[in-house]
């Protein structure tokens, strides 16, 4: 019965991470579409409402889950993170609004705040919803292949965890330059000059990611090194490396796009979209593979793992009786 | 028991401050650019002699080769495709003249001059502002029209510490003109729809009524001016302003000249 239900759960939790990522966007929406000056229906109408009607689908699919989980399962964690997840699907709703009527208030910043905290928010709710997912998968309930060795516990919370904090930082500064790019920027508001953006949000970032990439290597080969039969683990360490590449590229592309070819170009240009949506896009699931990671890490240690374990035989107990 | 949990937990709590922390940072960094300006100063009212005035008038010169303006894409939005006018609004003007030059009277004027009780207007058309450089007197009223069969949204960005505030406002085809003004002089505040990306234009706040747009030929023409000794400004939306001491005499008139471009000239203000 227990089963069903969980499956059940795990189809919608899946929808869910699916419909995030499909519409990928959809946390970030309004600042993937910054790159087309402002937020909000940019390019017409089209770009807002869709991104508006996509984020009250999956507002009503995260009412949906957090009631599922809280009539079906037991799970302390499990239901506070789907309630964490209501109360944040809200709060991202309240951010995205507030940041679209943040264009008439007295202080001009509060529109910079509010965009990008609509984003880097949208990225963490992202994250949120796929460790509802991971946490109950199939494979979260399975017993790890092989377990990482007890002794190394500390070294590998640390750098995982590590990983997800710069990553974050990162996700910040990211989105901090593109809103005041954007907004402010040469483009928009010419508030403040473009030299200035660069070194106050995007130099930093650069150096934050060679500071990420160089937390990401250590990391992962700390697990790599001790995954032994653990697919899983070997599976988001290597994504984690692909993704990274990948990033390391898109973010130079995101960069010649948006600062050196699009100074004086009097509309976003494709290449300019695409450019610098894929960086988003690459870098939150950069966070999320990292989150997963950080997660798995902790399920593979040996003493670290007991309740979902400790739960997961107790249903399949429940079930062969 | 509840380790794994409390360790994510704790891990993500972490994360979460580090995020808090930068915010603040961030912010912090960006208090500096708040903005008090105490009402100007009131200087005693001369009121003008009507009978004295004079005129400064001239050209804004280009030098060097005008670029070919740039082309733009509406096909985002089919009603302004179908007007079909496909280079951006930033015009230089015919021959040498430099048009779209902001010129006016910046200081020595002390005199007290109220805002005109007529409006001027900005019209939205073809999915392009028209004009593309409008000059407006601190309190003047602004009369937005939008001729076009589409959303138009107007979306003034004025310099953080003019002053002035931003808003936003969107106009439906059909809908009534809107009535803005701004209170304090400003030059060059940037006007954007996001609707239609390319669209941006530039309206200057003058604190005073001298002050004038060049023309597709570069002239310009400063009308009833007392006489004295003032500074004239002309200010350019990406190649900057320039200053020059005039002096008019009572009925007298002025030519003046500004000279733009040419190599090394490029940059904001
Ligand atoms: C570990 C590597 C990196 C990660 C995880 C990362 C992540 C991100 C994210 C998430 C954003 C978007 C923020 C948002 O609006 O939500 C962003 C923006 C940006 N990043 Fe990166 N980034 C990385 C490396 C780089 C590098 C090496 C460069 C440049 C050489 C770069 C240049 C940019 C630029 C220019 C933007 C702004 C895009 C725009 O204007 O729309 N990034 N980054
Ligand atoms: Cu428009």
């Amino acid at each position: 019965m227990f089963v069903v239900c969980a499956t059940f759960l795990l189809l919608i939790a899946g929808g869910l991470v699916t419909s995030n990522d499909a519409s990928l966007a959809v946390p970030d929406w309004p600042t993937s579409f910054g790159s087309f000056r402002m937020p909000r229906m940019v390019g017409g109408v089209l770009y807002e409402h869709g991104h508006r009607m996509i984020a009250a689908s999956i507002t009503v699919l995260v009412f949906a889950l957090a009631v599922w989980t809280w009539i079906s399962s037991r799970q302390r964690y499990l239901r506070i993170l789907t309630a964490l997840a209501v109360v944040g699907v809200i709060a991202q709703a309240v951010l995205g609004g507030l940041s679209v009527l943040s264009a008439n208030w007295a202080d001009p910043r509060w529109r910079l705040a509010l965009a990008s905290a609509h984003g880097v928010f949208g990225q963490i709710m992202f994250c949120l919803l796929a460790s509802v997912a991971l946490l109950t998968s199939a494979s979260w309930r399975a017993e790890p292949a092989s377990m990482l060795p007890a002794e190394d516990a500390g070294k590998l919370c640390l750098w995982t965890g590590l990983l997800v904090c710069m990553l974050l930082v990162q996700l910040a500064l990211g989105a901090a330059f593109r809103h005041v790019w954007t907004k402010w920027g040469p483009a928009a508001a010419e508030r403040i000059p473009a030299n200035r953006i660069v070194n106050m949000f995007l130099v930093p970032h650069i150096v934050n990611a060679i500071l990420a990439t160089a937390v990401l290597v250590v990391a992962t080969a700390m697990v790599m090194k001790r995954a032994g039969g653990n697919r899983n683990l070997r599976l988001s360490a290597i994504s984690l490396h692909v993704l990274l590449l990948a990033q390391l590229l898109l973010g130079m592309g995101a960069f010649l796009t948006r600062v050196v070819f699009h100074m004086d170009v009097p509309q976003p240009q494709s290449a300019l979209v695409f450019t610098t949506v894929a960086h988003q896009t690459v870098g939150a699931l950069m966070l999320l593979t990292a989150t997963v990671l950080a997660i798995q890490v902790r399920r593979a240690l040996p003493h670290r793992a007991t309740p979902a374990v400790k739960h997961a035989a107790g249903v399949q107990k429940a079930v062969t009786a | 028991m509840k380790h794994a949990n409390g360790r994510v937990m704790f891990s993500r709590m972490l994360a979460l401050m580090a995020l808090m922390a930068l915010a603040l940072l961030v912010s912090c960094s960006k208090n500096k650019g708040t903005n008090e300006e105490s009402n100007a100063a009131e200087t005693k009212a001369t009121p003008v002699d009507k009978s004295q005035v004079g005129t400064v008038e001239g050209t804004v010169n280009f030098t060097g080769t005008k670029p070919t303006p740039k082309k733009i894409d509406m096909s985002q939005d089919p009603v302004c495709a179908k007007k079909g006018e496909n280079t951006v609004e930033t015009v230089m003007g015919n021959a040498q003249g430099l048009q779209n030059v902001f010129v006016y009277v910046k200081d020595g004027f002390n005199g007290t001059a109220d805002a005109p009780t007529t409006s001027v207007t900005i019209d939205q058309e073809g999915c392009r502002y028209h004009p593309h450089v409008l000059g407006v007197m601190a309190g003047q009223t602004i009369q937005i029209k939008n001729d076009d069969n589409t959303t138009h949204n107007i979306h003034p960005t004025p310099a953080a510490d003019s002053g002035n505030r931003e808003w936003n406002e969107s106009q439906g085809p059909g809908a009534p003109p809107l009535e803005k003004s701004f209170g304090r002089p400003e030059v060059m505040l940037p006007v954007k729809c996001n609707q239609h990306p390319w669209m941006k234009m530039y309206i200057n706040v003058a604190k005073n009524p001298y002050f004038a747009v060049t023309d597709a030929d570069g002239k310009f023409n400063i009308k009833d001016l007392p006489p004295g000794d003032y500074t004239l400004a002309a200010v350019h939306e990406s190649m900057g302003e320039q200053t020059q001491k005039v002096h008019l005499d009572p009925k007298g008139a002025q030519t003046v000249t500004f000279t733009f471009g040419g190599a090394g000239s490029s940059g904001g203000k």
